[in-house]
């Protein structure tokens, strides 16, 4: 892998025992800083450069780790028509989807929980870059309105972390619909009175942030998030400029008025916990709640229906 | 002059000798009224056996016609005391978005669309149908304005998409679409949207969450430009006929897959060899689809609309 690996590597070896995981996954390559950085440092840090403070992209479930309170559970998704356009390009679409869901360990690029974070019940749904570039079609759109439904079922605030390149072309106009389709679903959780937060991760581009990813009531980025609805390159070949510094990164929209914060990692428990509590307990309670599980079982959506589509 | 798409060439080439014949006649005094009409019969076989089997990229080209009537030509067409609205009340007019109030058919109306331009001039004026945010947010304010005066939306769609530019993103291009797609889903009012030429994905829906959509025979829709998918997806942009082709966005594609109500049949060789009788079609079809919607409260457009794109591609299968 390079010097570092090699030098360091059986010294780790014999401190820790035999690694459990594959030797490539003990040292980690920061992609801003490039130095290298221990995966225990890195978990510990939450994926962030212990050397620069990058963010590096982190998977939905891994996410929920970092930002829910222990135990939280992921739901059940409605199954979605899969590959309705019978796509094929150097391979078929179906192919694709298939090998991205046995690599991720599930059906489509978002994962919906519910849960707490520091004791407030939440509604949280995150995407997985690493499933088709966390791309938008009819599974993701189903998921972000099944996420909304269980959050007015459990008069819960949602929480969305964004990762995509876009619409899933594969899906052609079914994945266009999923933008109003997901601006409806924000609708729901607004007029249900719960707050719709946004948390806008590397990278959010197209047509997830041109519908529901720029409709929350709160706009969180996390720090150097690229963010933007056209593609850098295609904005330059339009207008043969070069693009100024920082341009479509979390800061830059932050100063354009886009974003209401732009949060660290760090810290993003604790400021969706103090968000949430602002806009829902108007009175500050004296003695904070116990942080015990709820008695009562949370309200659950049915069982998932999928639609008469022959997988 | 007029212009003539690639595959159109030996449609062209007949119509250039029929000219030329009956130039020839009318400078040397021949009759030759049989053999234009003979030749004029194959043209039109030749132009009705073309347009029958257009391939999806073809009809992208249709779509992209700089001589099919464009967003304007139906608001003169249709809308009577046409008064053009401007302005995002923010930052500028965007004249990519035309909008505004008039009647139809003697019925108060908001209309709105994308308008390409159909010279040099009016091309660079409207940015050739290019929106930037202020032209979406315009677009917001007149569904807003219409929704408090409970004025049915008509929406005329033909872009090649949302601008994409340095300012446009600064400016919160992603958010100003994202708000005027919420709009149009919570008019309480009814709303008719038709792809005349080009639906090119986020600029398209922008203005297209309506009630009724309908899509002129050969115009497109789709989320990225058969160009755009190719580059990406083929790493080709001249694979952008086989894009075209995997992307299932011909009006007949999008009604079976159920994402747009009805195809407004063209004149045969398509909108351009015939405007006027593209827009009676399309004035026609847009008034029986408003009709039936006229009766109905805000609530339950609202409601219905919603549950429409809910349902939207949940049992598409091609
Ligand atoms: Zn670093």
């Amino acid at each position: 892998m390079n010097w570092i690996s090699e030098w360091a590597l059986p010294k780790i070896k014999t401190l820790f025992g035999a690694p459990r995981e594959v030797p490539e996954n003990l040292w980690h390559k920061c992609p801003a800083c490039e130095q290298m950085i221990f995966h225990r440092d890195l978990e510990r840090n939450l994926h962030v450069c212990t050397h620069c403070g990058h963010h590096m992209r982190v998977g939905a479930r891994t996410r929920m780790d970092y930002t829910l309170d222990e135990g939280w559970q992921r739901i059940e998704l409605p199954k979605a028509p899969q590959d309705p356009l019978r796509f094929r390009d150097q391979r078929r679409y179906v192919e694709r989807l298939r090998e991205a869901q046995a690599k991720a360990g599930q059906e489509d690029a978002v994962v919906v929980a519910h849960g707490s974070i520091e004791g407030n019940r939440v509604v949280a749904a995150a995407f997985e870059f690493s499933f088709l570039g966390g791309s938008m079609g009819a599974g993701v759109g189903e998921a972000l309105v099944t996420a909304a439904r269980l959050a007015v079922l459990q008069d819960a605030p949602l929480i969305v972390f964004t990762a995509s390149g876009g619409a899933r072309m594969q899906e052609g106009a079914i994945s266009l619909m999923q933008m109003p389709r997901t601006v409806i679903a924000t609708r729901m959780v607004k007029e249900a009175g719960l707050p719709f937060i946004v948390v806008l991760c590397d990278p959010t581009t197209g047509g997830v942030t041109a519908s529901f990813a720029m409709l929350g009531d709160i706009q969180i980025a996390e720090p150097g998030a690229m963010i933007g609805f056209a593609g850098a390159r295609v904005i330059e070949q339009t207008v043969r400029e070069k693009l100024p510094e920082g341009f479509q990164r979390a800061e830059y929209l932050l100063e354009h008025g886009i974003l209401d914060l732009v949060v660290k990692r760090g810290e993003m428990r604790a400021t969706l916990a103090r968000l949430i509590g602002l806009l829902r307990t108007p009175e500050r309670v004296v003695a904070p709640p116990p942080a015990e599980p709820v008695a009562e079982p949370l309200p659950a959506l049915p069982a998932p229906e999928g639609p008469a589509v022959p997988a | 002059m007029r212009h003539f798409l690639d595959f159109e060439k030996p449609i062209a080439e007949l119509e250039g000798k029929i000219e030329e014949l009956r130039r020839t006649s009318d400078a040397g005094g021949i009759d030759v009224a049989e053999e234009v009409a003979r030749m004029r019969d194959k043209a039109q076989a030749l132009l009705k056996t073309t347009y029958a089997k257009l391939s999806p990229w073809q009809k992208t080209l249709v779509a992209r016609h700089p001589d099919r009537p464009k967003c304007l030509d139906y608001i003169r067409a249709h809308i009577e005391e046409w008064t053009p609205l401007a302005g995002d009340r923010a930052f500028a007019d965007d004249a990519a978005v035309v909008g505004g109030l008039g009647r139809f058919r003697g019925r108060a109306v908001a209309v709105l669309g994308t308008e390409k331009g159909s010279d040099t001039e009016s091309r660079v004026l409207h940015n050739f149908g290019m929106a930037r945010p202020e032209g979406y947010r315009k677009a917001r304010r007149i569904i807003e304005l219409a929704s408090r005066f409970g004025l049915p939306i008509l929406s005329f769609v033909d872009t090649a998409g949302a601008f994409p530019g340095i300012e446009a993103e600064a400016r919160g291009q992603a958010e100003a679409i994202a708000r005027s797609i919420e709009a149009c889903l919570e008019a309480p009012v009814p709303f008719v949207a038709t792809i005349i030429g080009e639906g090119g994905s986020g600029g398209a829906i922008a203005l297209a969450a309506a009630d009724r959509i309908l899509m002129l025979e050969h115009s497109v829709y789709s989320v990225i430009s058969p160009e755009g998918c190719a580059s990406i997806l083929w790493r080709d942009a001249a694979q952008a006929a086989t894009a075209a082709e995997a992307l299932k966005l011909t009006a007949e594609d999008l009604r079976r897959l159920n994402l747009v109500d009805a195809v407004v049949p063209e004149p045969m060789g398509g909108a351009h060899r015939d405007p006027q009788a593209s827009l009676a079609a399309v004035g026609d079809r847009v008034w029986d689809s408003l009709e039936p919607l006229l009766a109905l409260d805000g609530a339950t457009l609202r409601a219905r609309r919603r549950e429409k794109f809910l349902e939207m591609g949940r049992n598409s299968v091609v």
